[in-house]
């Protein structure tokens, strides 16, 4: 594959594409077809058959995540002739007759979203393509400049060269722990082994989150070209991309994209000419969330018990089979091709000083606009909450923002000017974490909140060290106890002090930030642990604990 | 053949001890009569750093490291022993005992129990924290061996010396978090498994989880550093 | 606390209980034999299962209960001892952790009950309910229900345990406990 034959592939396509007056889009990422999206494009597809006059062609594509969940099934249309393009939502199987019906005139007004506020904050990096390519077409993704970058760096950049512009971009894991990605491969690049691997963690298992599954639903391709481009920038032959088995659209996606990449040569043996090789193993994962945690998820590759291990040493040390080994998450691998496309110092442009580049968020909750949102570093919280998120719907008053999954904590009202970086979310007792992003309102209990997640880390440790495996299920019973409203002022005291024993002593991430959520709440919303405490009252009427006055006024109807 | 040995200094509670570059802090600590308390670790079996009651502290880092795993460094400075780490290993202590069910006036460890004597070093006199009281097996289909799972606080010796030293690789952990288990190939009667009888794991075991029946009624000593000198005796795998 | 003369002076005011427990510790309480009576000299014994009071007193120094929470009964006990007495040391592991009584928690006060008095009697099997306190769903320690001053684990603490706490408490000193015995002692 030389970079002519990349350009002929897209010249290929656009001449395709040019022969149709309009492009229906329809999304077809989990979200949407859960609501049937298949069917509705096979309607379409249907009823656009029968459309063959000039000035009427039209093209029916599937395609990836569009972003705005809350409005499926999404249908976007493009057309050739420079009119703006339309936004569906809601659309049925029924609606196809009518949709293809109006092009060229009209839009459907019942059909229109109308939410361009929330498309227009955004900026798209890693999600450039979901929504736009039909993601089980590798030449359309080669169409918008895939595989540009891999040829660069594989005919003219040295893999220290690849690893200097991943440095200078600025990037930083996306997965959570937010370490420099450059320094990361530059250590693998540097480790003694003969062997050494690249691995994609795709075992996205904070609740709320799919920003990961969207990717690699949408825009596979994209994945498979950063793990190549890793491969030769640390001297990696063989790569692993781990995704948790509750994904299964996104298996099936990949397993077909891994099959189109190596039929074009650009994964195998000798890709694009040189002497390079790399290729990609999917690994299922079975239903267990500490295996998002680097070893635990290297020692369940190695088919051994899905368990951390201590570290020093590292993973780019010694990983997998003991060998070299990076791994990074899937929105981390995604953002690299346009890095070295564009440039580092374009990368470093965007976001904060700390902070490069985009964020993919998946905003859930009680907000308008449910969905993914991609917007640069330093946005604040408001804008993407109120701005792009709609805000909190049915006149019910913002009370936090949940950012960062089980390791992460709440941000109430006074924060909602804070640029997001990884620093600052850190300052105000969160973390950035994967990109979930749950919003709450009046009617969330901030207690029961700690308790869900205290919960969730309970059932999900993996048993090995003591602190996490009997500490979580003390705190999750103490927590239970103030919900109740059975607990005392020592109860809390003793919730605290195992806070910070969990939190110094556990073996790994799982067990270190299972507290936070705990910690995050009672910072900014302690007066609702004493009032369950104090006096056995929850002021979101979510926790049965004691003082219900409301249920002595309803009235049981007997009917005959 | 000579090969040089690389050979660190660093401090250890004040006192400069010397090590080779290869041994951990715990093992150098012991070699100096400073005492770190641990569960999991066990002088001839792999480490697992799981039972974090040998963190200790280390100079010029806010992060706590299990000193079992933990390899010297140059010029390292540790601390372990301090108000911190005391409490801390006096909660691991509680949260093992609230755990399960440890009764250890009824039980046949008792006075030859690592749980009960290192409660007994580190000054916990009682538990704060509200005993869980699960209801867990006995296993007793094993002519000489029993276990019991009320006893058992997870620290995997028994699976280490049988995957490791015996070989036969045995004993496992089934389930996850608080519903793990110990268990015998897939979750088999023991005295059905694959066990080849040598007793190894009875030896390792810390408490009184496993015990050799011949034993009810009297005394309970056990030996597990004869695992050390096993695998002294072998060949150098 | 550091009395020596007798009659004239105000002893302190001991008393010995027992809940949910064997009465084993109050036994190697007794142990102490001869340093009974050199101890005595020091304290008045107002309330025990070894004396004839009747009442738990108004106003206790220093109590020694032995046993586990288990009943309502007992609960209604401890808060009253709790009420009336100084300093409350939580005497044995039946106090301080559960103990025997305890290994009934995992099953339930029901399945024991029909084992005691149904399934392991002849005649008239049922279970008493008559001048009988209802059990509680689970046996707990003392210090779960009230504040506890001093723990001595043991099964049971030894006599010599019992002298040298008492004798240092008597003294004003403060005991290393975990020195001197532990669970299961």
């Amino acid at each position: 594959m030389t970079s002519e034959e990349l350009l002929q592939i897209a010249e290929t396509v656009h001449a395709e594409a040019a022969k149709y007056d309009f492009e229906v889009n329809v999304c077809m990422g989990t979200g949407c077809m859960s609501q049937h999206s298949d069917k509705l494009k096979a309607a379409l597809s249907k009823e656009a058959a029968s459309l063959t006059s000039p000035g009427k062609r039209c093209l029916v594509r599937k395609t990836g995540c569009m972003g705005l969940c809350a409005a499926g099934p999404l249908v976007l249309i493009d057309s050739s002739h420079g009119q703006a393009e339309t936004r569906y939502g809601g659309v049925q199987e029924q609606d196809a007759a009518e949709l293809i019906g109006s092009l060229g005139g009209a839009p459907i007004e019942r059909l229109q979203t109308h939410l361009d506020d929330y498309f227009h904050g955004q900026q798209h990096i890693v999600l450039e393509n979901s929504g736009h390519i039909d993601p089980e077409a590798i030449d359309e993704y080669i169409a918008r400049d895939g595989y540009q970058a891999l040829l660069t760096a594989l005919t003219e950049l040295t893999p220290q060269a690849v690893v200097d512009q991943i440095s200078k971009s600025g990037l930083r894991g996306r997965g959570g722990g937010g370490y420099p990605t450059g320094l990361k491969w530059g250590t693998v690049a540097k480790a003694v082994g003969v062997q050494k691997y690249v691995i994609c963690n795709g075992d996205e298992g904070d609740p709320g989150a799919f920003m990961d599954r969207s990717v690699l639903e949408s825009d596979p391709q994209r994945v498979i070209e950063g793990m190549a481009i890793a491969g030769y920038a640390v001297g990696a032959s063989k790569g692993y991309i781990y995704v948790r088995a509750e994904y299964p659209l996104a298996v099936s996606r990949m397993t077909a994209s891994l099959q189109q990449a190596r039929r074009r040569g650009l994964l195998g043996n000798n890709i694009c000419g040189t002497t390079f090789a790399f290729d990609i193993e999917i690994r299922l994962g079975a239903g267990a969330f500490v295996c998002g945690e680097e070893t635990a998820l290297i020692a369940s590759i190695e088919g051994l018990r899905g368990q951390p291990r201590p570290r020093p040493p590292y993973p780019a040390v010694s990983g997998l089979w003991g060998a070299p080994t990076l791994i990074n998450n899937v929105e981390t691998f995604a953002n690299i091709a346009p890095i070295l496309r564009k440039g580092a110092e374009w990368y470093a442009a965007i976001g904060t000083e700390k902070s490069k580049g985009t964020k993919v968020f998946a905003l859930t909750g009680k907000i308008a606009n449910t969905g993914l949102v991609e917007i640069p570093m330093g946005m604040s919280l408001r804008e993407i909450i109120i701005s792009i998120g709609g805000g909190v719907p049915d006149g019910r008053k913002f009370k936090a923002v949940q950012t960062g999954g089980p390791s992460g904590g709440c941000i109430p009202e006074q924060h909602l000017d804070l640029p997001i970086s990884y620093e600052a979310l850190i300052d105000v007792g969160s973390m950035m974490g994967s990109g979930g992003m749950i919003v709450m309102d009046d009617t969330s209990c901030m207690v029961n909140v700690a308790r869900f997640f205290m919960e969730f880390c309970m059932t999900e440790s993996c048993g090995k060290c003591i602190p996490c495996r009997a500490g979580t299920v003390q705190m999750f019973n103490l927590l239970t106890k103030i919900c109740d409203g059975r607990a005392s002022r020592a109860d809390l005291d003793l919730l605290i002090d195992l806070c910070d024993v969990v939190k110094n002593t556990s073996l790994c991430g799982l067990g270190m930030t299972a507290p936070n959520p705990v910690l995050s709440t009672l910072r900014y919303f302690r007066h609702e642990y004493m009032e369950h405490i104090d006096h056995k009252h929850c002021r979101a009427g979510v926790c049965a604990c004691g003082n219900r006055p409301e249920l002595a006024q309803i009235e049981i109807e007997v009917t005959a | 053949m000579s090969v040089a040995v690389d050979v660190k200094t660093l401090v250890i509670d004040g006192i400069n001890v010397s090590a080779r570059a290869d041994q951990t802090v715990l093992e150098v600590a012991r070699e100096n009569n400073i005492a770190i308390p641990t569960l999991c670790h066990l002088d001839g079996l792999s480490e697992v750093g799981a039972c974090r009651m040998c963190l200790v502290e280390v100079k010029n880092s806010p992060k706590l490291f299990p000193s079992c795993v933990l390899k010297v460094e140059e010029g390292m400075e540790v601390t372990t022993a301090s108000d911190r780490l005391k409490h801390y290993r006096q909660t691991i202590l509680e949260l093992l005992f609230a755990e399960r069910n440890h009764i250890c006036s009824v039980c046949v460890a008792n006075g030859h129990c690592e749980l009960q004597s290192t409660a007994q070093e580190q000054g916990l006199t009682h538990v704060r924290l509200p005993y869980r009281n699960p209801q867990l097996p006995i296993d007793a289909s094993h002519e000489r061996f029993v276990l019991d799972q009320n006893r058992c606080i997870l620290c995997t010796r028994c699976v280490r010396v049988c995957a490791e030293v015996e070989g036969a690789h045995v004993w496992d952990v089934m389930g996850r978090g608080a519903d793990c288990l110990v268990i015998t190939d897939l979750n088999q009667p023991w005295g059905e498994s694959s066990c080849t009888r040598c007793g190894k794991c009875v030896q390792v075991c810390p408490t009184g989880a496993l015990s050799d029946k011949s034993k009810f009624g009297s005394d309970h000593p056990k030996y597990p550093e004869t695992v050390s000198y096993l695998n002294m005796m072998r060949e150098e795998r | 606390m550091t009395n020596s003369e007798p009659a004239a002076v105000t002893k302190i005011k001991v008393a010995t209980v027992w809940l949910d427990g064997c009465s084993g510790c109050h036994m190697s309480f007794l142990d102490m034999d001869e340093r009974l009576l050199e101890l005595g000299s020091q304290f008045d014994l107002v309330y025990s299962p070894l004396v004839d009071f009747k009442v738990y007193p108004e106003h206790v120094d220093v109590a020694l209960v032995e046993g586990a929470i288990s009943s309502v009964e007992d609960e209604h006990k401890i808060h009253r001892i709790r009420k009336h007495t100084d300093f409350l040391i939580a005497m044995g592991d039946c106090a301080v952790t559960g103990n025997v009584p305890s290994m009934r928690n995992p099953f339930g006060p029901e399945e024991i009950l029909d084992r005691a008095y149904r399934e392991n009697v002849a005649t008239h099997a049922q279970i008493p309910c008559v001048f009988v306190p209802a059990l509680l769903q689970t046996v707990r320690p003392v210090h779960e229900f009230v504040k506890v001053d001093m723990y001595l684990p043991g099964c049971p603490p030894s006599a010599d345990t019992f002298y040298t706490v008492l004798s240092d408490l008597l003294a004003g000193r403060t005991p290393d406990i975990a020195a001197l015995t532990r669970f299961g002692a």
